[in-house]
């Protein structure tokens, strides 16, 4: 009974998308926005990335918000998870290749995600996924070693001073630039490391902050087995 | 089934999205829920995507040297989407949590014998 309603209803929602998306031929035109970014990108804001200067200077308030929400999430999960006792649901130690490989990579997935978020406005990546990479690194020490434990506090400590430094990067902007994180830092010369003013300032602050917050939620789910 | 070639990524997208709800809709482990909310998220995802691609498109990023901006992609639906996808992982983390909670107070996953919660 309640397989037919699903799929009756679905029926609906399948029609609403056939007729919504025929009138979307696919790979035609982009629209006007997308030719104002492409066109005016680099010289407004620096950056040779222009998914990078959408989402950290057209739209950086917007971006704030995106962190605010993974902040708010890996708060609730904290709150949910946070028991005092420490079960470690893994019993089962982990083989020889595991954890040799581990201490082999684990700093070098490190310096991978750095690089991630730090070129992040001249190649493919940025903050966000230079921070996945990052807390990847420390998913893989948990899987190799079952008594391997994070600093919490020393990760709370990260992610508080990045996030506020991005706020506080923003109140520079409109202290000096007129408007809420303007880019009011020198602009350099395109395709260089040192371009595009505060963006890779805040991509830093970004990586950090995701880093920390996505580390702390493999944290609170690996040590939340009941042992 | 040439139109159906030219709009493969839209059929694909309205698939996952489709399986996702029916997923929601039908199933009453609610480990399986959390993947049918994922694979809606993914569906989206690919959706968003999708709409801004062109043809013969490719990553809207100079590098000095291959195809000029005549060739990029939209880069507004991968803006969003790169925010999306965070999002989702939020999204999944603290619904997995939640299920976590909800094994160890109530002893199981099954939405029918969850008391208070009956369809």
């Amino acid at each position: 009974m309640r397989k037919w309603i699903g799929a009756i209803l679905l029926g609906f929602v399948a029609a609403g998308f056939f007729i919504a998306l025929s009138d979307i031929p696919f790979g035609n035109n982009r629209m006007d926005v997308a030719e104002y970014y492409i066109d005016k990108g680099v010289a407004e804001t620096g950056a040779v990335n222009i998914v990078t200067s959408v989402v950290v200077n057209y739209r950086a308030l917007d971006t704030l918000g995106e962190v605010t929400v993974l902040f708010v999430a890996s708060l609730g999960l904290g709150a949910l998870l946070y028991a005092g006792k420490d079960g470690s649901g893994n019993k089962q130690r982990a083989s020889l290749v595991v954890r040799t490989g581990s201490r082999i990579l684990f700093p070098l997935i490190l310096l991978f995600g750095a690089y991630i978020f730090v070129h992040g406005h001249l190649t493919p990546g940025g903050g966000f996924q230079g921070g996945a990479v990052i807390a990847s690194a420390f998913l893989l020490q948990y899987l190799a070693y079952r008594s391997y434990r994070i600093d919490k506090r020393k990760f709370s400590m990260v992610e508080s001073i990045s996030g506020s430094a991005f706020v506080v990067v923003g109140l520079l902007g409109l202290a000096i630039g007129g408007y809420f994180l303007s880019n009011f830092l020198d602009k350099g010369v395109p395709y260089s490391l040192f371009s595009a003013g505060v963006i890779p300032v805040l991509y830093v602050a970004i990586g950090l902050k995701v880093g920390a917050e996505l580390a702390g939620i493999v944290a609170g789910l690996m040590e939340s087995g009941r042992g | 089934m040439e139109t159906l070639y030219n709009s493969m990524y839209y059929v694909g997208s309205a698939a996952l999205i489709l399986i996702g709800l029916y997923i929601i809709l039908v199933k009453s482990n609610l480990i399986k829920v959390i993947i049918g909310i994922h694979l809606l998220d993914t569906g989206v995802n690919v959706l968003l995507v999708s709409v801004g691609y062109i043809k013969g498109g490719k990553a809207p990023i100079f590098t000095g040297t291959s195809a000029g901006p005549a060739q990029f992609v939209d880069p507004v639906p991968q803006a969003l989407v790169l925010t999306a996808i965070v999002i989702g992982v939020g999204v999944i983390a603290l619904a997995l949590s939640i299920a976590v909670k909800v094994y160890e107070h109530y002893g199981t996953h099954d939405l029918r014998r969850i008391k208070g919660l009956k369809w």
